[in-house]
């Protein structure tokens, strides 16, 4: 449902195990961003510091992918109040480079990142009540919730979200041309 | 003659449907296909419809009257998914990956307009081999081709590499006893070397030696750069 005072289409991002890479790509858009806003108007977002969904939002842009029980709540957050479900980036598409964990225990990576590893002082596995608890793997958004479109790369090109955007803003199924889907 | 996509083109005796196609100027994707090896059939990737059956164009002879058809919404769907399983069953970072630009399964997938892995990921637990002074192997990365197996036997007349195992457990092995690849008689002028088509076989001290924007499949998509190195226009291999 589109903003009811404005009648403009309500958009939410949000970064999970990433690195905000994808958010400065979107921000890439540059000049782009003042037409954007003509149309669009973001819900919650790092560029709105709005903590939580509202009620009814259009389209919802996801960015890394889940690596703690925090990431796996804040993407069901999303799936509840979003039409348009979209894993950006490759973090949210496969895991990305946070996955290359996967393959060691996870207690072998936490020891080696707060005990073993050099220059470390007082060394100790942080267990704070407040710290999400991480997962035993990393894992891809469409792993845990139905997804409806991907914006491939790491991370995608300027180019990638405005043609996704300016094909959902005038109702056409989004398509990126081949030379605009890249992994890396 | 034979029709691909109702465009009718004539063929010599003795040819693949994939020759056939490629000396056509027809793109037909494939990964474990080489114009330099014999078929091996294992990839899939080329698979057609010829007179209403699947049949792999690499391994099936071009025949008189054959109706192909390759570019359909199915086989578009069924390559997509087959590339799709080639990714999650191995560990496919391309972010991090030396041969991200030059590497065929990522090109062929940029081709078929994949944007997802839809199926769960499997990443698997798979061995690096740095052991050899000159050539890095990552098993992350092997997507079970066999050019190399091809390439060390019938090239460079050694049998380096090797699949062992069945099914899911099937994986590349080398041939020593010690199973590290510093202990074959491989050497980085070898052309198992430099045959594979994704970053499981890097020669050491070369990564990242091309800038993105210079590298293979840049600026020219797989289609184009293929049917110019399989046309004997050079080679595209590493």
């Amino acid at each position: 449902m589109a903003d009811l005072v404005t009648n403009k289409i309500l958009i939410a991002t949000t970064s999970l195990a990433g690195c905000f890479g994808c958010h400065m790509s979107f921000l890439d858009i540059d000049e782009r961003f003042f037409t954007l806003c003509e149309h669009v108007v973001f819900d919650r977002s790092p560029f709105t510091d709005i903590k939580h969904c509202g009620e009814h939002v259009d389209v919802g842009l996801i960015e890394g992918g889940l690596c703690n029980a925090e990431n796996v709540a804040t993407l069901r957050e999303f799936r509840r109040h979003v039409k348009i479900l979209v894993a950006v980036g490759a973090c949210a598409i496969n895991g990305g480079i946070p996955a290359m964990r996967n393959h060691i225990p996870l207690k072998e990576c936490l020891e080696e990142s707060y005990l073993q590893a050099i220059g470390i002082d007082s060394p100790q596995i942080p267990n704070d009540p407040e710290l999400p608890l991480l997962l035993d793997r990393v894992r891809p958004i469409h792993e845990v919730v139905k997804v409806d479109y991907f914006l491939p790369g790491c991370p995608p090109s300027a180019e990638v979200f405005w043609t996704f955007l300016m094909d959902l803003l005038a109702a056409r199924q989004p398509q990126l041309p081949e030379a605009q889907i890249h992994y890396d | 003659m034979l029709t691909i996509d109702g465009v009718a083109l004539s063929f010599e005796a003795g040819q693949t449907l994939m020759e056939a196609a490629t000396a056509a100027g027809v793109y037909l994707p494939h990964l474990c296909h080489h114009p330099e090896f014999k078929p091996h059939g294992s990839c899939k990737l080329c698979t057609v419809k010829v007179n209403g059956r699947f049949a792999s164009a690499c391994t099936l002879p071009a025949a008189e009257g054959q109706e192909v058809l390759s570019e359909t919404l199915e086989l578009r769907q069924l390559r997509v998914r087959i590339t799709q399983m080639l990714f999650v069953e191995g560990n496919h970072f391309c972010p991090s990956c030396e041969q991200s630009g030059d590497c065929k399964l990522q090109a062929t997938a940029y081709a078929l307009g994949m944007l997802d892995s839809h199926f769960p990921h499997f990443f698997p637990a798979r061995r690096v081999d740095a052991s050899h002074p000159d050539i890095l192997l990552d098993l992350d990365r092997c997507i079970l081709c066999e050019l190399c197996v091809r390439a060390s036997r019938d090239m460079d007349g050694k049998s380096v590499f090797g699949i062992a195992g069945r099914g899911m457990e099937s994986h590349l092995v080398v041939d020593a006893e010690s199973g590290a690849l510093v202990d074959t008689v491989i050497e980085v002028s070898d052309r198992a070397v430099k045959i594979c088509p994704v970053g499981a076989i890097l020669i050491k001290r070369t990564a990242y030696e091309k800038p993105i924007g210079q590298r293979l499949y840049d600026h020219h998509p797989i289609q184009a750069v293929l049917l110019q190195a399989d046309q004997g226009g050079g080679s595209c291999d590493q």
